[in-house]
């Protein structure tokens, strides 16, 4: 599977949630999909998905799921000891790692190669990491909000894009939707 | 007047709840106080944009932040503070320690001291030069004047402001 068929079927999952969604395509992809006042949209700011949503939910009670690219946490990389040490259980960090940078063309990210996102994040302190495969998602995910444990998901997926339009909607509106669906 | 205690007073008495730091010798007491005091969440970034984008999840989740910092990061954040903080409208205090003025022993912060007002000045930052102990008497307006206007705003302390390196 590759990361927008991945995002239809979890659809139902992340629109009881609060969700802050990585720049470029998975964004585009989730307001396409299902766009819902508690979906963030990242327009800019590469890596930094995990980094907003822990601090949004260090600040309140509500469930937070980051969906991040293998290609972001490696530009943030220094986001994965700061999550292992201020553990937030009601955050989960959703890493879709294809192993690429799928946003700028599929150039092939380190975590394709070598690089193993799931034991970094294990060596950084991170005491719920899970690896599951792009058919198991939608389980891994229910079942990591179900745990009220801080986790991180790596999802092993197929790299590969779809032609979808930009998001044109104002970011001061997309913010100012997105907090009062924090607050309702 | 201790510098470090009136910071942090004014932090609290403006509901700063939520702040994130990137060491500097000269903000060391300053994050101390951050870290001792209740009512307020401090959370270490392991680098400044990386604090940027915690401090953005704080406010949309009802709480005032406020980033400590060297002005070397206006270097690292110049990106996320305009396609973040700026881009979304969203307040954040910055409490610079403006490596490379006078009193500086170290010749490369001058390096990038030269470099940010101008930087400041480009991104249309709001920005504050604290020299003098007493400069300090302004910065609950300050506050105040960021979560008024939802922007970054920078507040740059100097060595002179600190009281120097002493004997180095």
């Amino acid at each position: 599977m590759i990361r927008s068929e991945i995002l239809r079927e979890i659809a139902p999952i992340l629109r009881d949630q609060l969700v802050v969604c990585n720049i470029g395509l998975p964004s585009q992809e989730l307001h396409m999909i299902d766009d819902q006042p508690t979906n963030f949209y990242m327009l800019g700011t590469m890596g930094l998905s995990s980094s907003i949503g822990l601090g949004l939910a260090l600040s309140q009670p509500k469930t937070v799921i980051s969906i991040d690219g293998d290609g972001s946490v490696l530009t943030n990389l220094g986001t994965l000891p700061t999550i292992a040490n201020n553990v937030a259980d009601n955050y989960i960090l959703m890493i879709i790692d294809n192993g690429s940078y799928g946003s700028t063309g599929d150039q092939p990210t380190y975590a394709g190669k070598k690089t193993k996102l799931e034991r970094v994040a294990e060596a950084c302190g991170c005491e719920n990491v899970v690896v599951c495969q792009d058919v198991d998602t939608g389980k891994t995910l229910q079942a990591a909000i179900d745990s009220k444990k801080m986790t991180v998901i790596v999802v092993k997926c197929d790299s590969g894009n779809i032609k979808l339009p930009v998001i044109t909607m104002d970011p001061v509106v997309i913010k100012h939707r997105f907090m009062e669906a924090v607050k309702a | 007047m201790n510098i470090d205690k009136k910071i942090v007073d004014d932090l609290v008495a403006n509901d700063v709840s939520f702040v994130t730091t990137v060491p500097c010798k000269q903000l060391a007491g300053v994050i101390d106080e951050v870290e001792a005091r209740e009512g307020i969440f401090h959370i270490p970034s392991n680098k400044e944009d990386e604090g940027m984008g915690l401090c953005a999840g704080a406010h949309m989740g009802g709480k005032r932040p406020a980033i400590i910092m060297q002005n070397t990061a206006i270097g690292v954040t110049i990106n996320t503070l305009a396609t973040l903080t700026q881009f979304y409208r969203m307040p954040l205090p910055m409490i610079i320690s403006y490596r490379g003025e006078l009193r500086e022993p170290v010749a490369c912060q001058v390096e990038m001291a030269v470099h940010t007002k101008a930087l400041l000045a480009q991104l249309n930052i709001p920005t504050y030069h604290f020299h003098w102990q007493k400069d300090v008497e302004e910065f609950d307006n300050i506050l105040k004047y960021t979560f008024m206007c939802n922007k970054p705003v920078a507040i740059l302390t100097d060595a002179n402001f600190w009281g120097g390196y002493g004997d180095q």
